[in-house]
């Protein structure tokens, strides 16, 4: 069972997504922490990257912040070992192919495999390119994890077989930002997820309130949250840390 | 040239988020099939001759060939289609395409502003919706073109994220088109982005070189010795090029821009001061940090000021079939002033960048030998900036 599988182990779970050095370090870390006390299952760290294209507004200027305020996936590899001294529950990094690929792919998920993470989800890197980094992947037991989309339709079934640690079923058209409204049939969506896969799916994109996604996770098995949580962070900065938990909590309790 | 997974060697591929995925696959088909379609080439034939004023000109250019003293110099006179550069081949092409395919709005980045223009253009001709993605500081460089575009119709969106140039505008636009895929068309500008735009554009842009060769056997009876063009994304280059990669005695020198040198980071000369990556839909070479942090680049024009290239060009530079040198600012601006003054023909500060290597390369060749510049579009809107980088304050 791969690491990941465990999130999935307790109810729903509850995704929350933080970027990496945005304001900085210390506050990331005090934010994973806030988050895992108040029930996160599984921790996405976002690595920035410069010209972020799938991100909305909200996460793009997380990674200015964060770049600007001089981070690298250096420190963040050393951030993580750190962390990992008492965080328990799985993480997995969010960033962008050129970011795994410029540092060297094996010096990279050999190092994601050192410091502890369980997976690596990057928004440019669909289906037809995943050999690109999932052989490497596989020798160090670190999951490539899939997304599928609304315009997915033919090809979920493809995407779903091959699937590893779980899924990640982006809700609606565009980039990630909050949402007041998720239109897409995702129930059929996960219909055929469920056909051609055990393992879990969880969605994210647009979801920011407790009644969304208690919504999403009754749908799939879980949610996972960006925008909403990077919005605490840049409206309340290094003393963020207790307002992400206490959002954390309404959103896990809500699930 | 093109692998069916749409690599060029090692280059290029589909490093898009699957949101986009089947998108790009059916205009892959949609493509295979009216590249073939005989009532499709006939239209666009056409459009090319009785629209945008095809084909354009293969100029002998004496007075710069006498002054040079060496090879004889051509000049593709791209300048003179109609919208003024090379961008309406492929943005007729793909209007088109996009219109048999069903869709009824295109939207596009630009950087200069030619292609933002030449979009308007073939969305107004062929009545779709348009809305461009310029990024602001270019909305500022190039004002003039923000007004023809919405002269044309179209809505000009100004970029405001990263370093609100030419990488930011095609940012945004691929993010417009997750949000908007059913009734639009990415009407991409260059060889770059995800397969298969590389290869559509380089196609469209391929009557370049076709004329050039007619041109050229009809004049002189032989094939050219040189032919040189400037490579931002690389759209004109690739369409100068792509009819000579055979003929291996003609050289094919792409001109990028060096901005203040490419010993400074304020350039833009990808292939001569970037590393292998992914970004915008590709593998290829890219001015980036050793993080992947995409570099912001710098050069005086607009159209070339892009931290990436071309997968094709990335390739044909790896085989050693095309060579790529750097242009500074300072040499194009010699340039644009020395063909106005030499020939009459104000060129684009973009197609200045070939016309300065020219200058160098010419004098060192025989006089029996034949150089072909691509003139990729004119001058007109670089006026007041070039005025402006030689300490007049002039404004349009």
């Amino acid at each position: 069972m791969s690491n990941i599988a465990k999130a999935f182990a307790n109810g729903k779970a509850f995704i929350p997504f933080i970027t990496c050095g945005d304001p900085d370090l210390a506050t990331t870390a005090a934010v994973v922490r806030a988050a895992v006390e108040n029930g996160a299952d599984l921790i996405e760290l976002g690595i920035p990257f410069s010209d972020p294209t799938a991100e909305g507004p909200v996460i793009q200027g997380a990674n200015l912040r964060a770049l600007n305020g001089g981070v690298t996936t250096d420190r963040i590899f050393d951030f993580v070992r750190e962390l990992r001294k008492d965080v328990t529950v799985p993480m997995v990094f969010m960033t962008y192919a050129n970011v795994v690929f410029s540092y060297g792919a094996e010096r990279f998920i050999a190092t994601c495999q050192e410091i502890g993470i369980d997976g690596l989800i990057l928004p440019d890197l669909p289906f037809e390119e995943k050999e690109e980094f999932l052989p490497l992947c596989r020798q160090y037991g670190v999951d490539l994890i899939s997304l599928i989309a609304p315009t997915s339709e033919n090809r979920i079934a493809m995407i779903a077989r091959e699937a590893e640690g779980f899924l990640y079923i982006v809700s609606s058209l565009g980039v990630t930002g909050m949402r007041s409204e998720i239109k897409t049939d995702l129930a059929a969506i996960v219909k055929v997820v469920r056909e051609n896969t055990d393992i879990p799916c969880a969605i994210g994109f647009g979801i920011s309130t407790p009644e969304q996604a208690q919504k999403m996770a009754a749908l799939s098995d879980g949610a996972i949250v960006g925008s909403a949580i990077i919005k605490l962070l840049e409206k309340y900065g290094k003393d963020a840390p207790a307002y992400v938990g206490e959002y954390v909590k309404s959103m896990k309790d809500a699930l | 040239m093109t692998n069916p997974n749409g690599r060029f060697g090692i280059h290029g591929g589909q490093y898009i988020p699957e949101t986009l995925m089947n998108a790009v696959i059916e205009l892959e088909e949609a493509y295979n099939y009216y590249k073939n379609d005989p009532q499709f080439n006939a239209e666009l034939t056409e459009l090319f001759n009785e629209y945008a004023g095809r084909p354009s000109r293969l100029y002998y250019a004496e007075k710069m060939t006498k002054d040079l003293g060496g090879a004889k110099i051509y000049l593709k006179r791209e300048d003179l289609n109609h919208t003024g550069a090379h961008k309406i081949n492929n943005v007729l092409g793909q209007a088109l395409l996009a219109k048999k395919m069903g869709k009824t709005r295109l939207i596009a980045e630009t950087g200069a502003g030619q292609h933002g223009v030449a979009t308007a253009t073939a969305a107004a001709l062929m009545g779709m919706e348009c809305v461009v993605f310029m990024g602001e500081e270019d909305t500022i460089r190039q004002a003039l073109n923000v007004y023809r575009m919405r002269l044309l119709g179209a809505e000009v969106v100004p970029v405001k994220t990263g370093t609100a140039t030419l990488k930011d505008a095609v940012s945004e636009a691929m993010r417009e088109w997750t949000s908007r895929i059913s009734d639009t068309h990415y009407c991409l500008g260059s060889v770059m982005g995800p397969h298969p735009f590389p290869t559509i554009v380089r196609d469209f842009q391929a009557v370049i070189s076709k004329e050039i060769k007619e041109q050229m056997l009809q004049k002189e009876g032989r094939l050219p010795d040189a032919v040189i063009a400037c490579v931002g994304g690389g759209s004109n280059a690739i369409g100068s090029f792509y009819h000579f990669i055979e003929e291996k005695s003609v050289r094919l020198i792409g001109c990028e821009a060096a901005g203040r040198g490419v010993d400074t980071f304020e350039t833009a000369a990808t292939i001569a001061t970037g590393r292998l990556g992914i970004f915008h839909g590709m593998k290829s070479y890219f001015c980036q940090d050793k993080y992947g942090q995409i570099a912001p680049v710098y050069s005086i024009s607009a159209g070339l000021d892009y931290p990436g290239v071309g997968p094709e060009h990335a390739y044909l530079h790896d085989i050693g079939r095309a060579e790529y040198v750097p242009v500074t600012d300072e040499e194009a601006v010699g340039a644009f002033e020395y063909l106005a003054k030499t020939e009459g023909i104000i060129p684009a500060i973009e197609s200045a960048h070939a016309v300065a290597y020219a200058r160098k390369l010419a004098p060192t060749m025989e006089k029996d030998n034949i150089i072909v510049i691509t003139i990729s579009g004119r001058g007109d809107k670089d006026c007041a900036a070039i005025a402006r980088y030689r300490g007049e304050d002039l404004h349009e």
